[in-house]
């Protein structure tokens, strides 16, 4: 792929006139160079290794530069896309990422997991003209090229202003907090991170697998963090270990920011859901995840081992717990979705890469019960067949359940992986915060809270979402703290 | 941070830890819970908070080594640390005065009671405690609940101490005086836990029982402490630990608990079918 790549650089190079549109769209597409599909199965090392310089270079050149830029719209923090391509189409990947970064504080994160064909890549116009999503320019692969060259040479603390005397907490080490930690301690105040887990990243360290985000990624932010001046705390839950109106009232914080997640899991409410080997995805890809048990000599916290797995759901989290559990050896991993492939709302990589990886997936299916045996073993899982009917208020087709369309799927783990609802601790042990009937947390359009001085966001507020929407909710807060203790 | 200022061996396989932890031992109420790790990458157990002292900045936990992690803690010294202690988690008990108060302990759900049956006391309640062990040496805190009992049974499988029946025999009397016990309150090993619910079920004594799960994360993510509870899925960690003794699946938790149990079986002692009580539950 790359010494393609470096021949059509070359050609460039030696060309006499400018390129025009149409010689940009003819470049075709640089495919994300990948692991082996059988190998890669069988640990988890990641499984996008990543562009080269010239793949990179070249992806860029494919960008129109249009004068309306389609793709900043797209982008839910409104990173200045087509600057960071020109660029890194020049080859200054420095500068490429410091343009990204005037937007974007986790450009190595989001350029692995945002859902760029239905953010950025949407609606590029190079994607339009070659009437293919999947043909526009990869902005996120370069975006992740710019922010890995930049960690391999070493990140640059951000200059800190100085010492203000006022305090903030940040409730949760996930995508909202470390922003709002990052924005606030720019500005000189104290900032304190408070994690309820043993170690700071949330979802990105306990839920996304080291095989799509390595955790090395996300330790060197909270190192650059850390360098910042940022204290962190971890083995501290708030609302228990402290209430809430406690950190302001008796620990002086002058701002509390809440970014605790979507963290509860919902279950499918069917029987048989409490039997042994039916998990939720947090608590598969936690087990796996955060307490190492993929490393069956070495961890201490066991993971059960599977033989035949079905997943429920079609979103990036079952597509994680299918191509965890094959790695963790099952020798059958199932996806059951009761849409079709056209619903799923996994980013379409991961969809290809489990597919790849020989996930089977059962689409117009889902769960009636799961069946066990007298240890409470499961032993298989009755479903049923769907079909698809009007679109329902998502503006989906409404998939139907086929009457009398009952089969028998051959299992023993079934892995719940159909989202999360809001993390109830803050709303039970504070009382004086204004939630919604979901349990979200109400803020107003500076990301505050119904409580003075306490401001939150990411999934907390927007209920599951994603690592860039988390961010972007986290920048609007942390421009709010700001401004408040200015 | 987490250093241990006390170690004492209760009994063979029973000990008891006084750890510094201020902020733990300022929010702490009966009925919670922490997690611990005995090292970064460690199992994330649960145990109950047996006592604690706000003053002092200190907690005090008990529990039984059976698996892996909790014979390695069994071996922490004074001046060790704990690598990672989390909480108090768990809805704290809900204490008023009721009346008349049965606790219930059997083995070390004895330390767990402590706390409540205190609580119970300070509330206004008459407290009627009664301890279950399978004989003398596994009986704990036998003296710290003495002082808060208006009457104490004492109750061994083997007649080793005090009379020899399960906990249930003199739970059932008490059920049958007129007037009957106001409120029961349960913990042990599940099995015990569940015959306590039956044995109260028919003279409509409310009794409460305190579930300890396996558990990840111990703050509502993981959903590997769900429990059935009258027939809704409900999580140890947020909506308990303590729940209607009536409507409670044991059966179910039972399984559930016993999900990993082939790799703790090199540690465990053996079952204690023929008495009825489950040793091997770790009910820390």
């Amino acid at each position: 792929m790359n010494d393609e790549a470096k021949k059509q650089l070359a050609n460039i190079d030696s060309r006499e006139e400018p390129l025009k549109p149409k010689d940009r769209i003819a470049i075709p597409t640089q495919e994300m160079p990948t692991q082996d599909p059988i190998e890669r199965g069988k640990d988890f090392t990641e499984v996008a290794t990543g562009y080269t310089a010239e793949q990179a270079q070249l992806e860029s050149i494919r960008c129109l530069q249009c004068k309306t830029a389609p793709c900043i719209a797209g982008c839910p923090v409104g990173i200045n896309i087509p600057g960071f391509l020109k660029a890194a189409s020049e080859g200054n990947f420095e500068k490429s990422v410091q343009i990204i970064k005037e937007s974007s504080l986790l450009p190595a994160i989001c350029g692995r997991v945002c859902p760029q064909e239905t953010q950025c890549q949407e609606p590029c116009t190079v994607g339009k003209a070659l009437k293919d999503v999947e043909q526009a320019v990869s902005i996120g692969r370069v975006e992740r090229y710019v922010a890995d060259l930049e960690r391999d040479n070493g990140i640059v603390t951000p200059a800190v202003k100085s010492k203000t005397g006022k305090k903030v907490a940040v409730i949760g080490s996930g995508p909202a907090g470390l922003v709002v930690a990052a924005d606030v301690r720019r500005e000189g105040h104290d900032v304190t991170i408070l994690e309820a887990f043993h170690k700071p990243g949330g979802v990105m360290v306990y839920g996304i697998p080291e095989f799509r985000l390595p955790k090395a990624i996300v330790q060197t932010e909270i190192d650059t963090l850390i360098a910042m001046g940022v204290e962190l705390k971890t083995d501290f839950v708030v609302g228990r270990t402290r209430k809430l109106k406690d950190l302001i009232e008796k620990d002086g914080y002058d701002a509390v920011f809440v970014a605790t997640g979507a963290g509860l899991p919902r279950f499918m409410n069917i029987e048989g859901e409490n039997l042994v080997g039916v998990f939720s995805a947090n608590e598969y890809l936690t087990r796996a995840n955060l307490m190492k048990a993929y490393d069956r000599e070495n961890a201490d916290t066991p993971i059960i081992q599977s033989r035949k797995v079905a997943v429920l759901g079609g979103g990036n989290v079952a597509m994680d717990s299918a191509r965890t559990a094959l790695r963790l050896g099952a020798e059958e991993v199932h996806i059951v979705y009761r849409r079709t492939e056209k619903e799923m709302p996994a980013r379409v990589e991961e969809v290809h890469h489990a597919q790849e990886e020989g996930i089977v997936f059962h689409l117009l299916e889902n769960a009636k019960s799961i069946l066990g045996d007298d240890q409470g073993l499961v032993t298989g899982m009755e479903c049923l067949r769907y079909e698809l009917g009007a679109p329902d208020e998502s503006g989906r087709r409404r998939p139907v359940v086929i009457e009398g369309s009952e089969f028998i799927m051959d299992v023993d783990t079934v892995i719940v992986a159909i989202g999360n609802d809001s993390n109830p601790l803050i709303k039970q042990t504070t009382p004086e915060i204004e939630c919604n009937k979901w349990g979200n947390i109400i803020v107003d359009d500076t990301g505050k809270t119904s409580m003075d001085c306490v401001y939150a966001g990411g999934d907390i507020v927007l209920g599951a979402a994603t690592v860039i929407l988390a961010m972007g909710e986290g920048r609007r807060a942390a421009a709010s703290i700001n401004a408040l203790l200015a | 941070m987490n250093r241990i200022i006390e170690t004492t061996q209760l009994s063979d396989d029973v000990f008891k830890l006084i750890v510094d932890a201020p902020l733990i031992a300022e929010e702490r109420k009966p009925g919670q819970f922490i997690i611990l790790q005995i090292h970064d990458d460690g199992e994330r157990i649960p145990l109950t908070i047996a006592d604690g002292n706000s003053k002092k900045g200190t907690i005090t936990l008990i529990f039984q080594a059976v698996g892996r992690s909790t014979h390695m803690l069994a071996n922490f010294k004074v001046g060790d640390e704990i690598a990672h202690l989390l909480g108090p988690l768990g809805t704290p008990t809900h204490i008023e005065k009721f009346g008349h108060v049965v606790c219930v302990g059997g083995g070390i759900g004895v330390a767990p009671m402590h706390p409540i049956a205190q609580g119970m006391k300070v509330a206004g309640n008459k407290v009627t405690i009664i301890m279950g062990a399978r004989n003398k040496e596994l009986m704990v805190l036998e003296d710290e609940m003495r002082t808060i009992a208006d009457d104490l049974i004492i109750c061994t499988d083997d007649g080793s101490h005090g009379r020899k029946c399960l906990v249930t025999e003199p739970l059932k009397e008490l059920c049958e005086n007129d007037p009957k016990p106001d409120l029961a309150v349960a913990i042990g090993p599940p099995i015990m836990m569940k015959f306590c619910a039956e044995t109260t079920r028919p003279y409509e004594v409310h009794t409460l029982v305190s579930l300890n799960t396996i558990m990840i994360d111990g703050t509502g993510m993981c959903g590997g402490c769900r429990v059935s509870v009258g027939g809704k899925t409900k999580f140890v960690c947020v909506d308990g630990p303590e729940f209607d003794g009536h409507k409670v699946d044991f059966d179910n938790m039972m399984l559930r608990l016993g999900a990993y149990k082939k790799r703790e079986a090199d540690d465990h002692h053996k079952c204690h079918i023929e008495l009825g009580i489950d040793w091997t539950a770790d009910k820390g």
